[in-house]
């Protein structure tokens, strides 16, 4: 146990539980978000180093700003003034402190408690790519094809409910009228330096 | 002579790592190291930021017909210093309705966000402070992070001009973050690696008159400009600069700083932009490499830093020319014409690579590049409705 | 205790928590955030068990956490998604309320 893993584990922790119980909701995202910083962290800490940057780059930068402006579109920047935990919160309570027990129990008395640390590795992007290119192009492809169909799903699902009549009206003025604020619509003509 | 010129700083690092050597124990050298290699960063680019300020407003002033700042200093050029003090006396307001926490450390994030990228970027022959495997991505993944900076201080202000610009900047950065990417990914592709030395590495050759760099190749010139548009957007800057578009909504999500806070703001903004020029000079402009092999006897990093002081001058030429986009059109250009442009350019990267040496593979990938903008740039930017731009005052 | 069992107790902790959120909370972008949680958890094992595995040369667990990154993040955009339409319908994301399968 060393002072920089025990440094990012308190950060992963603190930050998670944060997350789970602040009772803003953008707050609990920006916690996560520091979550996810704190993996990436350990994932370069681990010698994972493109692992460690993908994490980065995706959850801090994707999918926090994607629960961000979710979070927004549905309203919930304020905090709630009932309860925020869901009426059967006990059992989920119950239900994960079994889980942990069980996960924590296994681990304990498991090969790994013996394994002793293996001398330093680590992964050049060009080995990562050259097994994406070969042994794991199959793969590759599958996810490919799995981000098209959740690209064009999520905005199939997202996308409002149309009346026949402002399907008629082009693209661009459905989107003027509905989402965008009326500021937008009439720009003025200067440039506007900041001097 | 010109050799130890060259590699003067790495000298002095190295002279002084050797003096610490002496009294300090050998286990915290490597962060001795790393803290020697940051430290002239840290120096050199906020001084160029509070350079380039003045710069600017000169610049802006002489394309707009006007003075600029011309009473502080000789010239004006003092101007920085006044408003360095001024924003460090001022009274620093956080609203009563803000989010305090989020408030305070939306600025610091997006400064160190900003200071960081730099960790990455080689100044000159050896002068990198982190020679990271994976460069690039460090480079995008913590640029990456500042959108979410953006978006707590525009959210914790509780104003809605401050939210309604960082939505903006948001949606504006991850649209706009796509271009980046691929277009450097077209670098990658041809060279190899993600790390930038080596980047900078492939383009140090000559080719007859012209240096091996990206940006005189067919795919290395539209991934240049789409580069450079991409990063426009990227730095909220004009004609992309509907985030803090002072006419529309004052000052988007900074609108509620003031005092020192808001100049970490401008700090945060100057310093990515130099730090994306910088990107786009070790991409395509070669890095530190000397444009003819006679004029090497300049420095690498005093290369670098011409070329910078190169790109700074476009973003601020770019600034005082083109007026600022509408939203829709910010994104049509991004989803219609961006996007579909970096696909075709890496497409024509890879047949370059492929096509081997010799004049088919200007003509292939040329013919690809041309194709793809003729019939996707030009149906969209020749509109029916803008007239001929005429001119009344200017001549 | 060896550094594998500290990544993996720490992992198992996160994963937890992460269901702690998703059984307990009320709102569903909470939830969603939980089940993010609950993957990373699992992407830590991955990297751990490479780290301190037999054949770290062969790079399964890199790749595994490459794809399973890809794939939460697919997960995420779905998730946000089907949440917005379910708000637009009930006009609420507090999953209590959201107990009908009529409209």
């Amino acid at each position: 146990m060393t002072l920089p893993f025990a440094i990012i584990a308190i950060l992963i922790i603190a930050a998670a539980t944060a997350a789970m119980t602040l009772r803003n909701l953008i707050h609990s995202a920006l916690a996560v978000a520091v979550s996810f910083g704190g993996l990436a962290l350990a994932y370069l800490y681990l010698d994972a180093q493109f692992v460690g940057l993908t994490q980065i780059l995706v959850y801090v930068g994707a999918v926090a700003i994607l629960i961000v402006f979710a979070v927004l579109l549905t309203r919930g920047g304020e905090a709630p003034e009932k309860s925020v935990f869901s009426a059967s919160w006990i059992w989920g309570l119950l239900i994960t402190m079994s889980v942990f027990a069980t996960l924590a129990w296994s681990v304990l008395h498991s090969f790994a408690s013996q394994r002793e640390p293996a001398e330093k590795v680590g992964a050049t992007v060009k080995q990562i790519g050259d097994a994406l290119m070969t042994k794991f192009v199959l793969p590759l492809e599958v996810i490919g094809l799995l981000l098209t169909a959740a690209l064009i799903g999520a905005v199939i699902i997202a996308m409002r409910d149309e009346s026949p009549k402002t399907k008629m009206e082009d693209g661009r003025s459905k989107m003027d009228k509905s989402s965008v604020p009326s500021s937008i619509l009439h720009p003025p003509s200067s440039t506007g330096g900041r001097q | 002579m010109t050799d130890s010129l060259d590699q003067i700083f790495v000298f002095v690092k190295h002279w002084l790592l050797d003096q610490l050597a002496n009294v300090l124990p050998p286990a915290i050298m490597p962060l001795v190291s790393s803290v020697m290699s940051l430290l002239p960063v840290l120096v050199v680019f906020p001084s160029l930021f509070a350079l380039t300020t003045v710069f600017e407003r000169k610049g802006l002033g002489r394309i707009q017909n006007r003075y600029g700042p011309n009473r502080v200093g000789p010239f004006g050029f003092l101007q920085f210093a006044a408003d360095g003090i001024k924003a460090i006396i001022k009274e620093d307001v956080v609203p009563r309705a803000a989010d305090k926490v989020v408030h305070f450390i939306a600025p610091v994030i997006l400064v160190i966000t900003a200071l960081t990228v730099y960790a990455v970027l080689p100044f000159g022959r050896n002068m990198v402070a982190a020679d990271f495997d994976a460069g690039l991505l460090f480079f995008f993944a913590v640029g990456a992070a500042s959108e979410l900076a953006v978006f707590m201080a525009g959210w914790s202000s509780r104003n809605k001009y401050a939210l309604l610009g960082a939505m903006r900047a948001v949606a504006q950065m991850v649209s706009y973050e796509i271009p980046l990417i691929l277009s450097s990914v077209a670098v990658v592709m041809i060279t190899g690696t993600l790390s930038l030395p080596k980047i900078v590495a492939a383009q140090s050759t000559h080719a007859g008159l012209l240096p091996d760099w990206f940006v005189f190749t067919p795919w290395g010139f539209a991934g240049f400009i789409l580069f450079l548009i991409a990063a426009n957007a990227e730095l909220n800057r004009s004609p992309f600069d509907l985030p803090e578009g002072e006419s529309e909504i004052i000052a988007g999500y900074f609108i509620e700083y003031s005092g020192f806070k808001f100049a970490l703001f401008f700090l945060a903004e100057y310093l990515s932009m130099f730090a994306l020029s910088g990107l786009g000079i070790t991409l395509f402009l070669g890095g530190w490499n000397a444009p003819f092999a006679a004029l090497e006897f300049i420095p690498s990093w005093a290369w670098f830093f011409i070329k910078l002081l190169t790109m700074i001058f476009m973003f601020i030429w770019t600034r005082g020319t083109l007026p600022r986009l509408r939203q829709d059109q910010l994104m049509n250009l991004a989803w219609k014409f961006m996007i579909p442009m970096v696909l075709v350019n890496l497409v024509a990267a890879a047949v370059w690579h492929f096509t081997g040496p010799g004049i088919t593979r200007w003509f292939t990938s040329g013919a690809l590049v041309l194709g793809a903008y003729m019939l996707l740039g030009k149906p969209q930017f020749e509109s029916k409705d803008i007239g001929k731009r005429t001119y009344r005052f200017a001549d | 205790m060896t550094p594998l069992v500290g990544y993996l107790l720490l992992s198992a902790f996160l994963f937890a928590i992460g269901l702690a959120g998703a059984l307990t909370r009320r709102n569903a972008i909470i939830v969603l955030i939980g089940i993010e949680l609950m993957l990373n958890a699992a992407n830590l094992n991955f990297i751990a068990f490479w780290r301190y595995g037999e054949n770290p040369e062969v790079l399964t667990g890199i790749m595994f956490v490459i794809f399973a990154i890809a794939v939460a993040a697919a997960e995420a955009a779905v998730g946000l998604a089907l949440i917005i339409a379910i708000y637009r319908h009930y006009k609420t994301t507090n999953l209590d309320e959201v107990n009908t399968l009529k409209g």
